[in-house]
């Protein structure tokens, strides 16, 4: 390779390179080292790492303190847990409902597919933050769902569907169909109709065929999915706050309240690195194992 | 098997239901004369008159406006020689750490992104005296930060779809490789460039919690504002606003297909 | 016609080639994809790489366009060593597999693509644009977009392209390929046409033997990497220099056997998969007891069944397999050795002598002149 091409080669890389190392990467470095570090009033809220004005010279202070609060508090583990349980129970709904509508979009006629699909994703183009909000009018004890039931006499007092984890989940699973048709529906589109009429011609009942062909073969689909929907939900702060109550525990707020109500950085970041822990190292390996496979069949 | 596929369309007729009846509801209720949502006290427009007349309002749209704009193009610049470097340059010094750096805001909740850019700027400011405070510079770094990975996963797809031949073909009739991007690659993966100009613009101008953590007295965008109003409670105000949000959104995509169909029939 | 010199420049030992390849290798990472290639093309020639893929014939032809750099060895062309050329600075251009128009450009901006990247004035590329669009019949196509073409249409374009920048040499990857029968027979012929009309050099990469046959004043037999022999097509297939060149161009019997005597440009063979020796002729020399394999081909053996004439090289057996396919029918003849040998049988007559048929013990014969020796 010429020297020439050489440096096209690395023009090309240096922007988006050093825009991820300097506003990405160094920003993931700040956030452990200062979880790393002790608390204080004052600005910034915590001591600095190194101690360069030290008499015995320079002195590293690390702090493994914040990360001894975080196991110590039945409060975190309790969040995290309560994230994994919501954003599981989205993601299971979203399978539900995500899954019959994906399909009947992959079999519908070719000329409507694109429509049909169109009107998953468009959701999506409209705020986030509408969407939920529009929930709050729907789910409040004075909203439209309760008088809508109460109208109709199934039940005579109102119910308290908002500040509850089932609004939570609802909002939640509304944000995030969309994730959830568009693979599955990308995997069941794919899929060879012959296949369907092979287990046909060899005496399998349409049901039995789907469950023993269909399902298998959309599995990639589903885990596809599943994973768009349960890493935002686990990290989900906005839902949970406007819709959950007082006891809805999910690791996003936790970390919001230390941050903003607490003014507790150095906490803070501790959460923030045990979550990217739990939550980002599965899913790196996931995608490594996934990148290895399709390496290995290729 | 008909009746299989009865039920089918059933079920996707109430997901469809579930995806649209709250925005439906909203945008009637936004002209609904009481306060009230349960009561409907008559048709009125008073909400869009009020809201329009909301200089707090109106200033953050403006804001979140440019921010989302310059956020898609400067995402959808760096995105793209992102994906450039990924799909052509097989081996480099450091690529596996690209790659992750790319791939790691697509599944970093976006509530440490936040934290970590605001922890960079305090310190940034703390040890070069820039930023000062937080403003529409530090909102745009924010979002470019997190859009730039969704821009290269949609032009990285098209990007590694395309015919490789086209290019060495180019090249092979005399066109040097800057050329040959420029007059072949470019217009080959236009549409994905437009995509992802689209995706980073609505992730930038639909952003909360990134912006909760970036923004300032001085610069605060459109859904931080609304996000302080929801949490008082329901408003027939944000509902006017949804319902233009709505409004413009539709007449987008419906001038988006209208392209695409015409570019189909021309092809 | 009759006064025409045979076009045959690689039998001028004075002649300088246009193309040379100097011992080139290629590895990528462990494998290597071609092997201390050497190869002369001279000016003019239709040449082509046949092989099976994966043989390294494509890798060649990329190192000529310039989009593999060599890891030993140099390339010439014109005498010039552009081994480190970028391909676009190489008077080479390259007709792709899937010929690789442009899809947002019409058929003439994708044909002035070239003539404008040398900077050539407007008017100049508009005459040579309609130029080669005439050459190639496509002059009614100028505004249309490529997926607006047949698959037969689009390679004429292609070719447009290349031939409108008047290159050294032209390369075709499987020009063919993506067409079908009937077109692809058509086109082969006319490909040949066009070359013999510009005068340029077109080098080849083909899988289909047919193909490389028609088209080719010479064939590179290519596997794995290695170039196995370079000839004219007659060469190829009457006088195959090795087991390999023999067995992948057409079809092929082979005896394998010990030399037991000879002279007289003849020598005897004993193959103890016929039973009895044969005669071969053969101008070299070979010492008694030195292995050899005989190779004849189907259709310059007979089968009958009468017993042949004096002189003849002969074996019988039963038929285990017989195809009728109009013009000839094959015949697959199973010695008492287990040996087949595959005949060609020429359907001379309409009805007349009774062919061999099942159960008939049969006798397959051949002429001494018409086997090979090989010795490799």
């Amino acid at each position: 390779m010429s020297r020439f091409r050489r440096l096209g080669r690395f023009l090309v890389a240096l922007p988006p390179y050093a825009w991820l190392v300097v506003f990405f990467l160094i920003p993931c470095l700040i956030v452990f080292k200062i979880s790393l570090s002790e608390a204080q009033q004052g600005i910034p809220p915590y001591l600095p790492l190194v101690d360069w004005a030290a008499e015995a010279g320079t002195r590293l202070r690390v702090n493994l303190g914040n990360y001894g609060y975080l196991f110590g508090d039945e409060l975190y583990a309790a969040a995290y847990l309560g994230s994994l349980r919501l954003a599981g129970i989205s993601t299971l709904c979203c399978l539900l409902i995500g899954y019959p509508a994906a399909y009947a979009i992959a079999r519908a006629p070719g000329a409507w597919r694109h429509s049909l699909l169109l009107l998953v994703a468009l959701p999506f183009w409209t705020s986030f933050l509408i969407r939920v909000y529009a929930w709050i009018g729907i789910l409040k004890t004075e909203g439209l769902l309760n008088g809508l039931l109460l109208w109709l006499g199934i039940i005579t007092e109102p119910l308290q569907i908002l500040q509850t984890n089932l609004a939570v989940v609802i909002g939640m699973v509304y944000s995030y169909l969309p994730f959830m048709v568009l693979p599955l529906y990308a995997n069941l589109e794919k899929m060879d109709l012959s296949l369907l009429e092979a287990a046909a011609d060899l005496g399998c009942r349409p049901f039995r065929a789907f469950l023993a062909v269909t399902l298998p073969l959309s599995v990639p689909g589903i885990i596809a999915g599943s994973v768009l929907v349960f890493v935002p939900a686990v990290g989900e702060f906005v839902i949970p706050d406007l819709l959950g109550g007082p006891d809805t525990l999910m690791i996003g707020k936790v970390l919001w309240a230390e941050f903003f109500d607490n003014r507790d950085w150095p906490v803070a970041s501790a959460v923030a690195v045990a979550m990217l822990v739990l939550l980002v190292a599965p899913v790196m390996v996931f995608q490594h194992i996934q990148h290895k496979r399709a390496e290995a069949t290729r | 098997m008909k009746r299989n596929g009865l039920l089918l369309y059933t079920a996707l007729a109430l997901a469809y239901a579930f995806l649209y009846l709250p925005i439906v509801l909203m945008v009637i209720y936004s002209f609904n004369a009481s306060r009230l949502v349960t009561v409907w006290g008559g048709f009125s427009t008073k909400w869009y008159g009020e809201l329009l007349h909301d200089d707090k309002v109106l200033d953050a749209a403006w804001l979140s406006l440019k921010v989302a704009v310059t956020n898609a193009t400067l995402s959808t610049i760096l995105g793209t020689l992102a994906a450039v470097v990924l799909v052509r340059f097989r081996r480099f010094p450091g690529r596996t750490l690209f790659g992750g750096m790319v791939a790691a805001p697509l599944v970093m909740p976006e509530i440490i992104t936040g934290l970590a850019m605001l922890l960079l700027f305090v310190a940034m400011e703390e040890t070069l005296g820039w930023p000062a405070g937080r403003s529409m510079t530090t909102i745009v770094i924010a979002h470019v930060t997190f859009s730039l990975s969704f821009v290269t996963v949609v032009v990285q797809s098209r990007l590694s779809q395309m015919d490789v031949s086209l290019e060495e073909a180019a090249m092979d009739l005399g066109a040097r490789p800057l050329k040959v991007f420029l007059a072949i690659t470019l217009p080959i993966i236009s549409p994905a460039l437009l995509a992802g100009w689209l995706l980073a613009f609505t992730l930038s101008i639909d952003d909360v919690v990134i912006s909760a953590f970036v923004s300032g007295p001085g610069a605060t965008p459109l859904p931080i504002v609304i996000y302080s109003k929801v949490r008082l409670g329901v408003s027939p105000e944000i509902n006017a606003l949804a319902t233009i949000v709505v409004a413009l959104v539709g007449v987008a995509i419906a001038v988006a297909g209208r392209m695409t169909l015409r570019r189909e029939r021309n092809g | 016609m009759s006064e025409r010199q045979p076009f045959a420049p690689w039998t001028d030992p004075g002649a300088d080639p246009l193309i040379r390849f100097d011992r080139v290798t290629k590895r990528f990472g462990d494998f290597t994809a071609v092997e201390a290639v050497d190869l002369a093309i001279y000016q003019g020639e239709f040449f082509s790489l046949l092989g099976a893929s994966g043989c390294g014939k494509t890798t060649l032809l990329r190192m000529l366009a310039g989009f593999e750099t060599p890891s030993e060895g140099r390339i010439f062309i014109d005498g010039v060593d552009v081994s480190a050329v970028p391909p676009y600075e190489r008077p080479v251009n390259m007709m792709f597999q899937s010929y690789a128009l442009f899809p947002h450009m019409s058929v003439e901006q994708n044909v002035a693509f070239g003539l404008r990247q040398d900077g050539m004035p407007k008017a100049r590329i508009k005459d040579k644009v309609r130029d080669v669009l005439d050459l190639v019949r496509m002059t009614g196509f100028a505004g249309r977009r490529p997926h607006q073409l047949s698959g037969g249409q689009r390679q004429r374009v292609a070719l447009a392209r290349c031939l409108a920048k008047e290159p050294k040499v032209l390369l075709l990857d499987e020009p063919l390929a993506a067409l079908d029968r009937k077109l692809r027979e058509q086109t082969q012929l006319e490909l040949v046409g066009i070359q013999d009309r510009v005068g340029i050099t077109f080098v080849m990469v083909t899988h289909d033997q047919g193909e490389a046959m028609t088209m080719s004043s010479r064939i590179g037999v290519m596997n794995t990497g290695h170039i196995r022999q370079i000839g004219t097509p007659v060469d190829i297939y009457e006088y195959p220099t090795s087991r390999f060149v023999a067995d992948f161009i057409g079809a092929a019997n082979m005896f394998d056997g010990t030399v037991t005597g000879g002279g007289d440009g003849r020598l005897t063979v004993a193959c103890p998969e016929l039973g009895h020796d044969i005669a071969v002729d053969y101008s070299g020399a070979l010492a008694a007891g030195a292995p050899v394999t005989v190779m004849v081909r189907p259709e310059k053996m007979a089968v009958s069944r009468e017993r042949p004439v004096e002189g003849m090289n002969w074996t019988e057996g039963g038929i285990a397999d017989m195809a009728y396919l109009g013009d000839v029918s094959v015949y697959h003849v199973r010695l008492e050795s287990g040996h087949k040998i595959e005949v060609l049988r020429t359907n001379l007559r309409h009805s007349g002598d009774r062919p061999p048929d099942w159960d008939d013990r049969v006798f397959v014969s051949w002429h001494p002149a018409n086997a090979l020796v090989l010795t490799r």
